[in-house]
């Protein structure tokens, strides 16, 4: 998104303070940790689910294989959607409350102490 | 969906003395709450965001309760009861969709705006020509869902209380309308979120014992469930019963009608986190760590109800069978209905009807809220006002804009009764992921995006969306139904046809190109002058929280 290597903060200078953060090393780790995890998840969600409605619209015969009973593969890919989202959904808050809140909150602290 | 509701006879079933008791007692319980929250509502953070005071769970149940609509709870159960494994499809892609909103743009958002969409999106932008889009953009939403659970009000009566006539319909409409404005004018936000939270509980659970009931009944054997289905439909007449098990029963009779329902797939994707009135949500609570909560709630609760509506939906087709429902009031609306009483009688039919009548209730005031909002907020304080009125007087203006939206919509639903909802809430979905969401995603992640692309992407998006809607065959030149006569398109003469657009859903068209709009405008153009500070300013809050609204003590 931008560059990884973060400019030494000024002593004083036009930037304001929020430039200042913008262009320190923290945030630029701050935006390394988030960009790592949520776009390769985001992609991950969207191409399981495009997959699964292509798979539902051009391939039923494939779907409704049976697998035991009644329940075909369509029925266990459907229900692996609710699995997957689940699954993302604690991934991503335990990824938000360990690794990423530490991180903003020092920031934001930095931020909100200077200002004051 | 509703070509049944005029002309089927009221099925005898139920009491609908009883139902109108039910449903009585719900209001009289949810205004009580309402008037005791809403000791404190006077300033603008209260009246827009509940004081930004509700914790993670509950606004995730209040939001659990705004996306659950009657659509939701009714329409994917006779989707499913008719269709089968289609409905469920439909579905899923309601419950994949908060991804996107927990991913990319929950947290963001409370962490930059204030109370509506159009905050975050004018927060490094020009505040006035983006605030008129956003805030047009909002309200074409709203309008349009509104409709749509107004529309469900009128064919909700006509079943639960045996009313076909439509005078009697208008008059529900009315008292539906009535009864919103008084929810939102003397509860602002904060009653406005109890009667979501209340009526989710209720949706849920009722729901949930339905669940175990119909599971019950067949050994919690979902297999047996299934074949039980087909079993009835096959005894009903039908040629191909297995296919209910299947996808492409109702969607896949043509390759064009498998990628329309690609295209509604990817506006259900991406519409749900570009929808104004669940946006808005995300400014009840004190801090982005709330509001991932909410989302975390949220999506718990609603695919758990979403599991329900698979299991309820079966159910629905092998114990009621698809002919009764098809025979219904409200065809495929009532099969929710139709199974509670099956297996609970009047008093478990009354409970459910009445609370899904709170359903539409409880939407149609929290669409209200966001569209007095956007107006009050957005169009008269920063755009007509240039941003000089008091927060007092835009509050005033919000509560009097209440009162228009309310009278539109009691109008509006009187001409939409009759109307497919499935394809008004998709239409909804439509314009939220063409106008909204490519703005909502460019101006959160891209730093060189500015006021060009913004206003390109969304009047793009809507424009095109509107578009594409008004030239497909869902508003003339579907073919003629042999036994009437009419075309099942809005315009039921089927002489009149004017469509050359071949998708009933126009996102896979729309949203591309609003993206694609977005992105040459900004490159096309010159950043603003201010635009440096300003995006690190928005880069460093949206992520960092800092400087975020706070909740409101008292």
């Amino acid at each position: 998104m931008s560059d990884t290597f973060a400019k030494p903060p000024p002593a004083h200078g036009s930037q304001t303070a929020h430039e200042e953060i913008a262009s320190s090393a923290e945030f630029a780790a701050l935006k390394r940790t988030f960009s790592t995890f949520i776009f390769p998840m985001t992609a991950l969600f969207l191409v399981w689910y495009f997959l699964y409605v292509l798979l539902a619209a051009f391939a039923p015969g494939f779907m409704s294989t049976k697998v035991f009973g009644n329940i075909n593969i369509g029925l266990l890919f459907g229900l692996g959607q609710f699995v997957s989202t689940f699954a993302i959904t604690m991934t991503y808050r335990s990824w938000a409350n360990k690794k990423y809140d530490a991180a903003a909150e020092q920031l934001r602290a930095r931020l909100e102490g200077g200002a004051a | 969906m509703n070509g049944h509701l005029l002309a089927a006879p009221a099925v005898d079933i139920g009491s609908p003395a009883l139902n109108i008791t039910i449903f009585g007692l719900f209001v009289v319980v949810t205004l009580t709450v309402v008037i005791r929250a809403s000791r404190n509502n006077s300033t603008a953070a209260d009246f827009y965001a509940g004081g930004r005071s509700f914790t993670g769970p509950q606004n995730g149940t209040a939001i659990a309760g705004d996306y659950l609509s009657a659509a939701s709870f009714l329409g994917i159960t006779g989707a499913i009861a008719l269709n089968g494994y289609d409905g469920f499809l439909y579905s899923i892609g309601f419950l994949v969709a908060w991804l996107v909103a927990l991913l990319l743009v929950a947290e963001l958002l409370r962490n930059t705006g204030k109370f509506t969409m159009a905050d975050v999106l004018s927060f490094r932008l020009r505040q006035r020509p983006i605030r008129m889009a956003a805030a047009l953009c909002t309200l074409a939403v709203c309008f349009f869902y509104l409709l749509a659970q107004m529309a469900g009000a009128g064919g909700l009566v006509a079943l639960l209380l045996g009313i076909t006539g439509t005078g009697a319909q208008y008059a529900v409409v009315a008292v539906v309308g009535g009864l919103m404005i008084v929810y939102v004018l003397v509860g602002g936000m904060k009653g406005t979120t109890w009667v979501q939270i209340i009526k989710a509980v209720l949706l849920i659970a009722g729901a949930g014992v339905m669940t175990v009931w119909v599971l019950a009944k067949y050994g919690f054997n979902l297999s047996d469930l299934l074949g039980a289905s087909v079993a009835t439909a096959a005894a009903a007449g039908d040629t191909a019963p297995e296919t209910l098990l299947e996808p492409m029963r109702q969607y896949g009779l043509s390759t064009l009608t498998k990628v329309d329902f690609i295209s509604l797939s990817l506006a259900l994707v991406l519409g749900t986190a570009g929808l104004p009135h669940v946006l808005m949500r995300f400014y009840t609570v004190p801090s982005a760590k709330e509001a991932r909560r909410s989302v975390v709630w949220a999506i718990w609760l609603i695919g758990i109800f979403y599991l329900f509506s698979l299991v309820l939906g079966y159910g629905a087709g092998a114990i009621v069978g698809p002919e009764a429902i098809r025979a219904a009031p409200g065809g495929a609306n009532a099969a929710a209905p139709l199974l509670a009483y099956e297996l609970g009688g009047a008093i478990l039919l009354g409970v459910i009807s009445a609370v899904a009548f709170a359903t539409i209730l409880a939407v149609v005031a929290g669409l209200t809220i966001t569209a007095a909002a956007s107006f009050a907020h957005d169009i008269y304080a920063s755009v007509i006002k240039n941003g000089e009125v008091s927060p007092d007087a835009e509050v005033k203006i919000a509560r009097r804009t209440v009162l228009v939206i309310g009278a539109l919509a009691i109008v509006g639903g009187m001409f939409a009764l009759g109307q497919n909802i499935a394809f008004l809430v998709a239409l909804a979905f439509a314009v939220a992921a063409s106008a909204n969401l490519p703005t909502i995603i460019y101006s959160l992640f891209w730093k060189r995006f500015n006021t060009r692309g913004a206003l390109w992407s969304m009047y793009g998006g809507l424009i095109s969306c509107i578009t594409l809607i008004v030239f497909s065959p869902v508003v003339s030149g579907k073919p003629a139904n042999p036994e009437t006569g009419l075309s099942a398109s809005m315009i039921k003469d089927a002489s009149v046809d004017f469509s050359w657009f071949p998708l009933d859903n126009p996102g896979l068209v729309s949203i591309p190109l609003a993206f694609f709009l977005g992105w040459l405008g900004t490159i096309t153009s010159k950043p603003e002058a201010d635009h440096d500070a300003k995006s690190a300013e928005m880069q460093v809050r949206s992520m960092t929280g800092a400087g975020a609204e706070k909740a409101v003590s008292h």
